[in-house]
């Protein structure tokens, strides 16, 4: 679905980022995508495609949204890690560097 | 749990549609807005910015769809696409899908009424019975006896004190009497039951009280009854006071006690009982006196429920040890028998076990019709699915992946026999009934077959609609699915649709359904000529001009002298009748239910040890038996008034009888004890049927009526008088002894014939009736691809008549396809036929299961049916015009 869109993308990377991004406190979408943007040189995302992902990760209860008001004064909808969310990004995060360093390890080794 | 919670979110997401797809949107929009605020802090026009905001954001269209699709469960929505795109589809060719949807109708319907059959006949037929999947028939066996045999009141109570396993047993034991209802009598059915049997299966009489404990104990000591709903409607008009009021049963005045709820029928599967009486009770309403005391009198039917948690298994295990305990404590009696558990479908003492051959054949070829029914509506779908190509075509171009197209066929399939189904089980509902009609009526008794449409037959019928729709449906949805999509739009493009492939599919499809037919076919052809064998073989008696009508003296209240002056006085003014030219009573009727009676018999000469007689039964008849009902009687004399109580005990025995005992001497002046009496021979009669039209011979014998006296017999007259005649003046002559008296239903012995098979011709009818509608399907079958076919090649078709062929050839060009498959399928079917008819043996009578006539007929009948089907759609195709023929193909 969302994820597949991006195919430099490893699956699940974009779930992970957007948790990440949301580590700090609530942010809403626009602020979300830059940060995936400014955080991550090179990786080429549609704006568009982080929409489907976070509906996809509010589906799953690891996000949160209420409409709030953005620092330009606009109405906008800020997204909030939920405790369960949280918990999964720790997790995934292990997961995620432990896998890298596998396939890194690999690449070494072939 | 966090997979309930996000079915939890998406539920919620379903109710909030409408505020989502306002929400993203304005989500969405601010996020433009945002992005372009920057653009322009960096120098860009407000137009640009917005366009550059955009263009990284992608199409929002994509975005949208996608963050719903997030929410939604995909399949189901993919799914109503499908359907609402299948049902357009379908809606657009009405008569393809008529056709369909009739076709599993039909096969579905005629499934669902057989199991609703299966189910209210030989599953769960007692429905008001508490536990009854629990509850198993009991029956003796002995040692060499196929059949099984009845249990006797101390072996009974044996067993119910013994063994553990269970939670209750009961007699339920099915007698009759005759009530007198205005000037007629009816024969009226109920059970003899043990004391407990209210309680023990959980029914509670609506008025009044079941039965005491102690009504199981003394001879005749409690002449009570509890009545049926029916009975007390119709014969009391529901009287509210109707506890403690007396009726009269065979000649005992009994008091009813308590009425039966309205949806309880006893527990005999075929009849509704209409009353119940105690076992103590058993002398006045089983022939053969007194048997509670009698450990060798089998009489008994009875039940027993396991307890919760026991298996089949281990009770029979327990009975069987119960039952051999037994036969060492009392050798006597017990000697080489046993006790027998049933599963209630196969209770062999009720109807039950009668109807079990027949309703197993009829699943069987209700499911040959359901599959040819599918074959038909799977050969309709790959017509259906080959003019759809071009669709089929340009979506799987456009991208449709072919899982998706496969999808959509599987759902169209799918919404067909869903259709199919709802019309099957409603055709269902209204048949649950019906078996009852094929049952020839008898007065006063009524037949109870109740179809029962429950969870079970409704989860069947519609799993094994949808599975043959899937298994038939997913062929054409395969073949279809496959497109090359180059190959097909070029092929478009010429014209020429319709792959060898395909019509190969479709072709052993009608293969497989001529074959079907062919088979139902000739066991229905089978199956009819032994019944017409039957009901015309001779049972060696006179069927056509003798006539037979039960005179129950015993519920109209007669003593033994009374009734032996009333019969007497009745013989004489019935043989003095104009027309009649003898009559003669017997206390039992050939080929009735009601038993006769057996006796072991001791033969001078013919040695056994004590414990080992052999038993045989014997009918109770009166002088000119033999000359009224036309049974030669082949050395000595038959029984004449002379024969009376007082005079010389005699008796005569049949051939087979004779050759068996006495070894080819002449039994006349023999002597032969029956019951402890020596009874001297002084005939011998020709064989007959006793009990069975296909019965083999048996060992029979007679005593003359007056030196074995039964209050109640039946009247049998010879004459060349109607039925209707013959009862009026029948009537007068009782009326005139007996003002009070009512007359049962008189019949000729050739009803008495018909009656006693019925079961055949149940069978008989329903293979009539599927086969018929199994030869329609294949017919339809066969027209739909000759059809098919002559419609794909009008073009060649024209061509060719243009090019001046006759048309008698192209019409045998045409019709030799249809009949070309008809042959395949006819070869496959007489291969299976031969081989398997063989299961219908038990059916059949004096002939073989490869009967070579039936065989032929069927073949004949198959190869007009396909030659039909085959004409019409090549006539057409001949006779349209050329020219139009070239435009259009």
């Amino acid at each position: 679905m969302a994820s597949s869109q991006n195919a430099q993308l490893l699956p699940g990377t974009l779930f992970l980022l957007i948790l990440r991004s949301l580590g700090r406190g609530p942010l809403h979408g626009y602020a979300i995508a830059k940060r995936i943007k400014n955080a991550s040189d090179g990786i080429d995302i549609e704006d568009g495609s982080l929409y489907p992902a976070l509906n996809r990760l509010l589906v799953k209860g690891l996000v949160q949204a209420e409409w709030g008001t953005s620092e330009n004064n606009r109405r906008a909808r800020f997204y909030r890690l939920t405790p369960q969310g949280r918990k999964y990004l720790e997790a995934e995060t292990r997961e995620f560097n432990r896998l890298i360093r596998r396939i890194q390890l690999a690449m070494r080794t072939v | 749990m966090s997979v309930l919670r996000e079915w939890i979110n998406r539920l919620r997401f379903f109710g909030n549609r409408r505020d989502f797809d306002r929400e993203i949107t304005e989500e969405i929009e601010s996020h433009l807005e945002e992005r372009a605020a920057e653009l322009e802090k960096s120098g860009l026009l407000r137009k640009d910015a917005m366009r550059q905001a955009r263009w990284e954001f992608g199409s929002t269209d994509v975005a949208r769809e996608d963050s719903r699709g997030a929410w939604q469960f995909q399949w189901l929505e993919e799914f109503r696409t499908d359907l609402r795109i299948g049902l357009r589809m379908l809606a657009r060719s009405p008569g393809f899908s008529i056709l369909a949807v009739l076709c599993l109708t039909l096969g579905t319907g005629a499934n669902a009424a057989v199991f609703s059959w299966v189910e209210g006949l030989l599953f769960c037929p007692y429905p008001a019975v508490v536990h009854q999947q629990r509850l198993m028939a009991l029956t003796g066996t002995a040692r060499g006896e196929a059949e099984p045999t009845l249990l006797s009141w101390p072996d009974y109570q044996d067993l119910e004190k013994n063994c553990k396993l269970f939670d209750g047993f009961f007699v339920s034991k099915i007698t009759s009497t005759t009530l007198s209802i205005g000037d007629r009598a009816e024969r009226t059915v109920g059970s003899i039951v043990s004391a407990n049997y209210f309680d023990t299966i959980g029914v509670r009489p609506i008025l009044g009280r079941g039965f005491a404990l102690k009504e199981n104990e003394g001879r005749n000591a409690h002449p009570v009854m509890v009545i049926s709903y029916e009975f007390w409607q119709r014969h009391y008009n529901g009287d509210p006071e109707i506890v403690g009021k007396m009726q009269r049963l065979n000649g005992v005045v009994h008091t009813v006690i308590g009425v039966a709820p309205e949806d309880f029928y006893g527990t005999f599967v075929g009849w509704r009982m209409q009353f119940w009486v105690p076992v103590s009770m058993e002398e006045i309403f089983e022939p053969g006196g007194y048997k509670l005391d009698d450990r060798g009198a089998r009489w008994i039917e009875a039940f027993a429920r396991r307890g919760s948690g026991v298996s089949a298994k281990q009770a029979q295990e327990e009975i069987f040890a119960a039952a051999s305990r037994l036969e060492a404590q009392y050798p006597l009696t017990n000697r080489g028998r046993s006790v027998k558990l049933w599963p209630l479908w196969q209770t062999p003492f009720n109807g039950a076990g009668t109807l079990l051959p027949t309703l197993e054949i009829t699943v069987a070829v209700a499911l040959c019709v359901l599959l040819i029914a599918s074959a038909n509506a799977g050969n309709l779908l790959l017509v259906f699915s080959s003019t759809r190509r071009h669709e089929m075509t340009v979506r799987a171009a456009i991208g449709a992946g072919r899982r998706r197209l496969l999808k959509q066929l599987l759902t169209e399939g799918l919404a067909l026999s869903a259709l199919g189904t709802v019309g099957g089980l409603i055709v269902a509902y209204l048949c649950r009934d019906a078996l009852v009609l094929l049952f020839p009526a008898r007065s006063g008794v009524s037949l109870y077959l109740p179809g029962r449409m429950d969870w079970r037959v409704f989860a069947v019928s519609v799993g094994l609609c949808a599975s043959t729709t899937i298994l038939i449906g997913l062929l054409p949805a395969v073949k279809a699915s496959s497109i090359d999509i180059a190959a097909a739009l070029k092929s478009e493009m010429a014209g020429v649709v319709g792959g060898h492939e395909k019509s190969s599919v479709r072709s052993a499809l009608v293969v497989v359904q001529v074959s079907l037919s062919f088979l139902l076919l000739v066991g229905g052809g089978l199956l009819m000529q032994s019944l017409q064998k039957i009901r015309t073989a001779s049972p060696g008696f006179s069927t056509q001009r003798v006539m037979a009508t039960a005179i129950d003296l015993r519920s109209a209240g007669y003593d033994e002298k009374r009734a032996r002056n009333f019969q007497d006085e009745l013989l004489d003014r019935v043989s003095a009748l104009p027309g009649v030219e003898s009559a003669a009573f017997a206390r039992v009727i050939p080929l009735g239910v009601v038993p006769y009676s057996s006796s072991p018999i001791v033969v001078d000469g013919y040695y056994v040890p004590l414990e080992e007689l052999p038993t045989v039964e014997y009918n109770e008849v009166g002088p000119a038996y033999f000359a009224t009902l036309g049974i030669p009687v082949i050395a000595g004399r038959e029984f004449t008034r002379a024969d009376q109580e007082s005079a010389a005990p005699v008796t005569m025995v049949n051939e087979t009888m004779a050759t068996h005992f006495w070894k080819g001497k002449d039994p006349v002046g023999q002597r032969l004890q029956v019951k402890g009496k020596w009874r001297r021979v002084v005939g011998v009669v020709r064989d007959s049927k006793y009990e069975d039209m296909r019965e083999t011979r048996k060992a029979f014998f007679y005593v003359p009526r007056q030196q074995a006296f039964a209050v109640s017999g039946i009247l049998h007259i010879r004459t060349p008088l109607s039925i209707r005649t013959m009862s009026t003046l029948l009537t007068r002559e009782v009326q005139a002894l007996d003002g009070n008296l009512a007359l049962n239903e008189l019949i000729t012995l050739q009803d008495q014939v018909n009656r006693s098979t019925s079961p055949q011709k149940v069978a008989v009818t329903m293979l009539g009736v599927l086969g018929s509608l199994a030869l329609v399907l294949a017919g339809i079958g066969l027209y739909g691809v000759v059809s098919y076919t002559v419609s794909q090649s009008a073009r060649e078709i024209g061509l060719r008549m243009a090019l001046g062929a006759r048309a008698s050839d192209l019409l045998r060009l045409v019709l030799s396809e249809g009949l070309l498959l008809a042959a395949g399928g006819l070869v496959v079917g007489m291969a299976t036929a031969l081989s398997l008819t063989r299961f219908l043996g038990a059916y059949l009578y004096a002939m073989s299961p490869r009967d070579p006539l039936t065989f032929g007929i069927a073949a004949i009948v198959m190869v007009l049916v396909a030659s039909t089907a085959s004409f019409v759609p090549a006539w057409d195709a001949v006779h349209t015009d050329p020219t139009k023929a070239i435009r259009e193909g």
